[in-house]
């Protein structure tokens, strides 16, 4: 018998450059009390927990064991974890409710990207014989996606600037955001992206409850039911990939149910201006389809956590009556490696 | 009334440096072996295409791949983007540009530095050679950085049965990050308190439990611990081992005694040494006092008071 499984809560952090009075558990406390204040579940009523961060922002071996401390984890819970961002996380934890294995789920995520230099850190999760010993920064690696996506005709730098400009522009109603409001774009970071082009770097958080059946209803008025949800990674060599596009991502879109009706807003994962292009052509998303309405992950990128937020921003919507069919998508890796696409749905309203 | 700012959180470095041990199966073995020897292998897929760099196993089929083949040292731009501020560990440490390149003969690109005088002098289609490392040992920067090179391009390959006197069969990837770590609030607040020769936990405001060191927050409530509240210096050995067993750099004579101590007023134990005593001698119950090191920062280790031994029902609840 399949189970229904919605997105009933979701909270986040201010984010923010610099978090150095605070440690992971400190940061990441406000935001679990946050989602459980408004369902009313306290940690013991949880069925699932699951986390998402990553050792080698923080620096130092098994971090999430300090941060599981805010959730309450004694007497024991059932838990899991992933080393990447959230989203797989909420992943993890929609099959588990879908097992009947557990009602309810607290998926959080969280990472303080200010302690070291993300773009340096983040060289460590490439290929360790071609790639790593060259340090290829993220930066680098996106810019070389953006000046193939120029090449193709499909963006130019004025399209690339507009994205930018859209994107802070709707963050100016997202009190969380890091960069709310107009940016310069700024001089070339790695030419064809300018700092404008590229997302803040910052530390941040983020929660949300997952509940089946009536248990969702109980829990929240307008519950954001999960349609479907899938995940496709491509290639690991870059070089073998066509960068100006994502079948991985319109593949995992199929999946998800996303192409069977249209969607009215779409939280896509676009750290760099130029992979919302390449996410734009994958998914198919026309006009029609309201994109980032929270400003997206170039007002806000803490690491580890800005694809969980993307799945919350779109059921949020949802919540709140804005949205009755939302897509959402994460990404992980360079050049948009891994992707994950869901789609949620509020009941029809009378 | 005066109100107390929280301290400012205490930062200081943290280097996380490793050197990656990996062992090379046949295929990457060949390549970065050829690398040192300047020849450039390709695999080839059962479809034809010619892989390079080279993997073991097909990306689209999943196919065992083991036809090697040698592909030029020219090539072609497939993309690039102009870096105008490398990074430590980056290939050229004046501007450069990344680019993907296809060699001759290969229908996959490399990602690699090309060494040029600037971004106008980059393109899409770019011709290009490899400049190979004045010295080599088997490993991806045997290539230094391509080179602008006019020349045809071709697409001849050669076949190549992988073999090399002295293969390379493993490499070291030493890596380095830098971080500036802050312990948060909670914890710079119990370092604050071991500077002045004091141990100061923190009080669930739910269930009462005082935390030592306190992190910030209860793991039963999952609430902040706020309340703060000095415990000891006195207290109590709950459960202890004998260690005989040297650890590297440790300057300490085997055997000693690691417990765990549980002091006056906190709610569960920590652990550190005990000395002042014969190994053999200590036992539960044991009353101790800490004995600070030097720059007097932190118990080098606890020592016994002399006191009467606690009783078990005071710390049974602590074990």
């Amino acid at each position: 018998m399949s189970r229904d499984v919605a997105i009933v809560a979701f909270a986040q952090s201010d984010h923010r450059r610099h978090t150095d009075d605070l440690s992971e558990v400190e940061m990441v406390m406000p935001v679990l009390h946050d989602v459980q204040r408004q369902t009313g579940l306290k940690a013991s009523d949880i069925g699932f927990t699951c986390s998402g961060s990553s050792d080698y922002l923080a620096g130092r071996a098994f971090s999430f064991t300090m941060a599981l401390d805010g959730v309450g984890a004694w007497p024991p819970i059932s838990e899991s974890h992933v080393e990447t961002d959230g989203a797989w996380a909420l992943y993890e934890a929609w099959v588990k409710l879908l097992t009947g294995e557990a009602d309810t789920a607290l998926v959080y995520s969280y990472g303080k990207s200010s302690p070291g230099s993300v773009r340096d850190v983040l060289t460590r999760q490439l290929d360790p014989y071609y790639l790593a010993p060259l340090w290829p920064d993220s930066v680098a690696l996106a810019a070389l996606q953006a000046q193939a996506l120029v090449d193709a005709g499909d963006t130019d730098e004025p399209a690339l600037a507009a994205i930018a400009a859209r994107s802070r522009e709707d963050a100016r109603t997202n009190p969380h955001a890091q960069l709310p409001g107009a940016r310069p774009q700024g001089a070339y970071a790695v030419q064809p992206l300018r700092t404008g082009d590229c997302p803040p770097i910052g530390d941040g958080a983020a929660a949300v409850i997952l509940a089946v059946g009536d248990r969702a209803r109980e829990l929240c008025e307008r519950p954001a039911w999960i349609r479907g949800m899938d995940h496709r990674i491509e290639a690991h060599s870059l070089g073998v990939r066509d960068l100006t596009d994502s079948p991985s991502t319109r593949l995992a879109a199929e999946r998800a149910g996303a192409f069977e009706r249209p969607v009215d807003t779409a939280e896509i994962h676009a750290p760099f201006t130029s992979q919302e292009v390449v996410l734009k052509k994958a998914l198919g998303l026309d006009t029609g389809v309201t994109i980032n309405p929270s400003g997206g992950a170039l007002a806000a990128n803490p690491v580890m956590a800005a694809g969980l937020i993307r799945l919350g921003e779109a059921a949020a919507r949802i919540h709140r009556g804005e949205s009755d069919r939302a897509l959402a998508h994460a990404t992980s890796g360079p050049c948009l490696q891994q992707n994950l696409v869901a789609v949620l749905e509020g009941e029809p309203r009378a | 009334m005066t109100v107390t700012e929280p301290p400012e959180a205490l930062r200081a470095p943290l280097v996380v440096e490793f050197p990656f041990t990996r062992s090379l199966g046949p295929v990457q073995s060949a390549f970065l072996t050829g690398l040192r020897e300047r020849t450039v292998l390709g695999v080839r897929t059962e479809a034809g295409a010619v892989l390079v760099p080279p993997v073991e196993y097909d990306p689209a089929t999943a196919a065992e791949l083991r036809e090697l083949v040698e592909v030029a040292a020219t090539g072609t731009v497939t993309t690039w983007a102009w870096n105008p501020e490398p990074r430590p560990g980056q290939p050229l440490s004046t501007p450069f540009a990344w680019v993907l390149v296809r060699l001759d003969g290969a229908d996959t690109a490399l990602l690699h530095a090309l060494d040029a005088p600037g971004p106008d002098a980059v393109r899409t289609g770019l011709r290009v050679r490899i400049r190979w490392a004045a010295e080599r040992a088997g490993a991806i920067t045997d290539i230094a950085c391509f080179e602008p090179y006019e020349s045809t391009a071709g697409n001849e390959t050669t076949a190549h049965d992988g073999r090399f006197e002295d293969p390379v069969t493993g490499i070291v990837a030493p890596a380095r990050l830098d971080y500036t770590y802050s312990p948060g609030r909670a914890q710079t607040r119990y370092l604050q308190g071991l500077a002045e020769r004091r141990t100061v936990g923190e009080r669930c405001p739910s269930c009462a439990k005082v935390y030592v060191p306190p992190r910030g927050a209860c793991p039963t409530c999952g609430v902040a611990t706020t309340d703060r509240v000095e415990v000891g210096p006195r207290g109590t050995v709950t459960t202890f081992c004998i260690v005989n067993i040297k650890a590297k750099n440790l300057d300490i004579e085997v055997p000693y005694v690691y417990a765990h101590i549980a002091l006056d007023g906190a709610g569960l134990a920590l652990h550190g040494r005990i000395a002042g005593i014969p190994y053999d001698q200590v036992r539960m119950g044991l009353r101790v006092e800490p004995v600070w090191s030097e720059d007097g920062r932190y118990p080098d280790h606890y020592r016994p008071t002399g006191e009467p031994d606690a009783d078990y029902d005071t710390y049974k609840e602590l074990l």
